[in-house]
């Protein structure tokens, strides 16, 4: 076919390409997006399908059968993962203005500047080769379809050095026409998408034609072929055409490759417009992958048939079919459909990595090295947009040197697959990332550097050697000539194939380090802030900690100065209004630090939109200064996530939680209170308690006053009443303190060594006249004691005996009885104290032992007392580690009984 | 006649005081040592005053206070409330309820004469 007949349609196709992406672009300027539709996002996710599903499959089909299948198995169970996986990228992107892998790896860990420097130079070198194959694919099939010499050319007679310009063009036209990589390239989308029908389209019309013109019909395919033994043996699943390892690795390296291929990341994620398009897509996908598959063995199977012994490339039976069968015009659609599976790539795929080369890597050392300089107003955005031109024209022309200087007959999947092995190595940092706050910044580098330097071993190394490039033989006689580092049998391992064996290694080695590294360091604050954001994106309410840990402040004009350095003039003030609308101030400098803080995140964010998170990061930390958290804004922080809380979905759980909190909390606080109510009574008793015999002095004073003429026996008597009211009120205060004391805990008791039954004689001896008075019988078995040995303050207990006698006395009848008992019983010695009184009803018998309890129960008003006897009884008991109770005696009456222990716990 | 005084409290010591002081001023006192004895005796006689103690054992005298207020036979009764309760929100329970005075304790003996005898002097 003649050459200009192939170019003029290409070039008609690229124009039409660009048509499509203008008009995309005019209709989103206008707010009718033409892409916000799931179909458009599950055709632009067909970016996947390059020049190697194109004419690489089928070739891969022909040496090894089913083996093509791995690659398109691995996408197809990741889309089932992608409501959990994707979902959560996508927000975080957009959350996080992320533009690209590089950025979003740094940014999940705390905006490192030295994990996008790495991510970036990793994705760019693990990619290059990959957009080569797309050259390499276009010129080999120009040069099959016009017919052309397919040997070694001059640099300038090389269709493969045309192809490069002319993408380097439009991938300029599509990605870097202006700066705004914050918002989306839908124009790019469209025509990705329609790149996908078209390639889509013209692998099924080869399909069919080779299929139901060339032979007649599936069956009749099928049984030509299998007349020749070796294609029966190809296509039969078992370890004679690949074994399971492979099938493993490489369905796991396309899982991973489907989400972090750069062109992938930029699709799926950077450029979705609606989470609910992942739905759709994660069955429309599949869907597509299918199709784009299912003519794949046949038409292998037809190219081996009719071009026996490996005379024509497996990889260009697509056109070659098509040739060989006279139709030329099928053979340029052909053409045409690798053609836009080869500059969807490439455009996609440059697109993704020149924003990262500008962004992560030569912003960053312009901004360090002071090149750009903040004190000039000048709009960087001009040398912005020259930058990402610059990169784009050269990582094209890296890959055009790589297909002119490395590639020596590489099959096409075989390079694509050493990319996928570089990108998967993506996979422990960002999917740990995503779902483990544990993840650490030092976990992420040292798993990516130690997984890229086993890829270049294993892999690279390899292919230079092969292209000739170094006369050195380490993948014969391994590395130092040690046998154990061969490259393709790295520590004996060498049953595996190169790529499996090389995904093996890699991803061993990388996971094990980002896991080990991450579990023995500790995240700093700002890794475990951009953790939270990370981990808990699907769920705003758990995003702990929104502003910065160390707040920054700033004078907002350097900070507005910077934007319009980097946005423009009109996207600030756009941007300007939108934070006035969204946080209800205007950035002034007279705004508090916090409020600074929130404006400077605001922009940092905006800003990483253009630059790059760690450029951005970089280029603000210029102006502005860190300051101490003060409490204040702890607790404004805490009460924003608190805010947040209840727009969580998982408020529930939250408020679960709060709840419960806050049940404990009232319980505390009805504790208090009712505390706080015990006081009040205690007080209010002791109140009473008090003023009751005052009553009685003042009434008896003023009547004695009052009337002189009173006969000296009534004056004798009344008198009498005042001077024991007078003692009745000493007693009652001096309880009230020894109370108090005791439950302060201030009254020190005083413990020694000293005999029980002699504190009961004590006692005994001091009550005696009370009985007496009452002509009450007491008796008691003090004789017949033992010294009852203990530990204890004598006068406490002597008090206790005092009190429970005196009591009994009180509560019995004239010419009561009143018994006293001491005894051991066990490890106990035991006091009891028994009358013949009225008793305590059952529900009263705790009660007694609560200060001014008679006063509230008792129904025998003339009895004097305190009602705070019993209390210190309980409270000295209890400080000698014993028990006190009052049961019915019999015969009616009450009977303290006290337990004492023998030996106080750690005496000997 | 001299008008009949019903003292209610539960502490002897000022039972005998107020005794005192009411026959010294020539008043006819007559004693409840509880709620139910002072309901038992309004049962056989209906005094022109009560002295009536608000800290009582079982019966509060609030309680007395609203059962003598809801009776027909006895609403008219004066009733002169004592306690060591000095609290407001008690002096305007105690109000409310249809007490006639309230007199804290520890009490100035000429006062609660005064007002006991300007009570039962007053038409009816």
């Amino acid at each position: 076919m003649q050459p200009y007949i192939i170019l003029s349609v290409s070039l008609l196709y690229l124009l039409i390409l660009f048509g499509i992406a203008y008009y995309a672009d005019r209709r989103k300027a206008q707010g009718r997006s033409l892409i916000a539709n799931p179909y458009v996002y599950a055709l632009s996710l067909g970016v996947y399908c390059t020049a190697w599903t194109f004419f690489g499959s089928v070739g891969r089909a022909a040496e090894s059968g089913v083996g093509f299948l791995p690659i398109y198995l691995g996408p197809t169970l990741m889309a089932l993962l992608w409501w959990v996986i994707l979902r959560k990228m996508v927000r975080i992107a957009k959350q996080q203005r992320i533009t690209s892998i590089a950025d979003f790896v740094a940014s999940r860990y705390g905006k490192s500047t030295r994990l996008s420097i790495a991510m970036t130079l990793i994705t760019v070198i693990g990619i290059i080769p990959y957009i080569a194959l797309q050259l390499k694919a276009i010129s080999g099939t120009y040069l099959v379809l016009s017919g052309s010499n397919v040997g070694q050319t001059g640099i300038l007679a090389d269709t493969a050095l045309y192809a490069t310009f002319i993408l380097a063009v439009f991938t300029i036209l599509f990605g870097a026409r202006e700066l705004d990589a914050t918002e989306r390239h839908e124009g790019l989308v469209a025509a990705v998408a329609f790149e996908s029908i078209v390639k889509l389209v013209a692998f099924l019309s080869v399909g069919i034609f080779v299929v139901w013109f060339t032979f007649d019909g599936p069956a009749d395919l099928w049984q030509q072929a299998m007349v020749q033994p070796g294609l029966q043996s190809l296509f039969s699943f078992g370890e004679d055409t690949i074994p399971l390892s492979e099938w493993f690795w490489l369905t796991l390296i396309s899982m991973f490759a489907i989400l972090f291929l750069p062109r992938q990341f930029q699709v799926s994620v950077v450029e979705n417009v609606s989470e609910k398009h992942i739905l759709k897509a994660l069955w429309l996908f599949p869907l597509y992958l299918f199709a784009i598959n299912i003519f794949v063995i046949p038409i292998a199977l037809a190219g081996l048939l009719l071009f026996p012994g490996g005379t024509v490339d497996a990889d260009t039976f697509v056109i070659t079919i098509p040739l060989f069968e006279g139709s030329s015009a099928l053979a340029l659609f052909a053409f045409i459909g690798g053609l836009s599976a080869a500059t969807g790539m490439v455009i996609v795929a440059v697109v993704a990595l020149s924003t990262m080369v500008s962004n992560d890597l030569v912003i960053p050392a312009l901004v360090r090295s002071g090149r750009i300089d903040f004190a000039s107003r000048a709009d960087a955005t001009g040398s912005l947009l020259l930058i990402r031109r610059v990169s784009i024209i050269l990582i094209l022309l890296l890959a055009y040197s790589f297909v002119r200087f490395l590639d020596q007959g590489y099959s096409l999947v075989s390079i694509g697959l050493i990319s996928f092995v570089a990108v998967a190595q993506f996979a422990p940092a960002i999917l740990g990332g995503l779902f483990w706050k544990g993840a650490s910044r030092n976990g992420a580098l040292a798993g990516l550097l130690a997984g890229f330097a086993v890829w270049l071993f294993t892999l690279v190394l390899p292919t230079l050697e092969t292209a000739g490039l170094l006369g050195s033989s380490v993948t014969e006689n391994g590395l130092f000539g040690i046998a154990l580092l061969q490259p393709y049998a790295l520590f004996g391992v060498g049953h595996l194939d190169p790529i499996s064996h090389a995904a093996f290694w890699s991803l061993t080695l990388n996971g094990l380090l980002f896991f080990g590294i991450s579990l023995i360091s500790r995240p700093g604050l700002s890794e475990l802030a951009q953790a939270s954001l990370f981990v808990d994106a699907l769920d705003p309410g758990r995003q702990q900690l929104r502003g910065s840990l160390r707040p920054r402040s700033a004078s907002p004009e350097d900070i507005i100065l910077i934007m319009q350095r980097f946005l423009g003039a009109e996207r600030t003030a756009r941007a300007l209004t939108e934070y006035r609308e969204q946080f209800g101030t205007t950035p002034d400098a007279s705004t508090r630090i916090f409020e600074q803080d929130s404006f400077i995140n605001y922009a940092e964010t905006l800003l990483g939109g253009v630059i790059g998170s760690a450029s951005a990061s970089t280029v603000v930390s210029s102006v502005t200064r860190e300051e101490p958290l003060s409490m204040e804004q702890i607790m404004t922080m805490l009460d924003e996530t608190r805010q947040a809380l209840a727009y969580s979905k998982q408020l529930e759980e939250k408020s679960a939680a709060l709840e419960l909190t806050t049940a404990e909390l009232k319980e505390a606080n009805a504790r208090l209170l009712e505390l706080d109510e015990m006081k009040d009574e205690f007080m209010f008793t002791v109140t009473h308690e008090l003023k009751t015999p005052l009553t009685s002095i003042r009434a008896f004073t003023e009547i004695l006053r009052d009337n002189p003429g009173i006969p000296a026996e009534k004056a004798g008597e009344f008198l009498d009443i005042i001077t024991r009211e007078t003692e009745r009120l000493s007693r009652l205060i001096t309880q009230i303190l020894d109370m108090q004391l005791l439950e302060k805990g201030a009254m020190k008791a005083d413990f020694r060594q000293t005999s029980l039954s002699e504190i009961a004689r004590n006692a005994v001896q001091a009550t005696g006249h009370q009985f007496a008075e009452k002509t009450q019988a007491f008796s008691h078995d003090l004789e017949s004691c033992e010294p009852m040995p203990m530990l204890a303050d004598a006068d406490q207990l002597e008090q206790v005996l005092v009190n429970l006698l005196s009591n009994a006395s009180k509560f019995s009848p004239a010419g009561g009885r009143i018994t006293l008992h001491l005894g051991a019983e066990g490890e106990h010695y035991v006091i009891e104290v028994t009358d013949n009184g009225p008793g305590i009803p059952e529900d009263e018998r705790e009660l007694v032992f609560e200060k001014f309890s008679r006063a509230r129960h008792a129904t025998e008003a003339s009895i004097p007392g305190t009602g705070l006897g019993l209390s210190i009884v309980k409270s000295v008991i209890a400080l000698h580690g014993g028990t006190v109770r009052v049961e019915e005696a019999p015969g009616g009456g009450a009977r303290f009984r006290v337990e004492l222990p023998q030996k106080r716990n750690g005496e000997a | 006649m001299p008008a009949n005084i019903l003292i209610v409290d539960d502490e002897p010591n000022i039972v005998i005081s107020l005794e005192f002081l009411m026959a010294q001023n020539g008043l006819n006192p007559f004693i409840a040592r509880s709620g139910e004895q002072a309901i038992d005796h309004l049962e056989k006689q209906i005094p022109d005053l009560i002295l009536l103690d608000v800290m009582l054992p079982n019966r509060s005298g609030f309680d007395i206070l609203q059962y003598i207020r809801r009776s027909e036979r006895l609403k008219n009764i004066k009733v002169v409330m004592l306690t060591a309760r000095g609290r407001e929100q008690d002096i305007s329970k105690g109000m409310d309820l249809g007490a006639d005075a309230y007199v804290t304790k520890p009490f100035s003996t000429r006062d609660l004469i005064k007002k006991v005898k300007e009570l039962t002097q007053r038409e009816p």
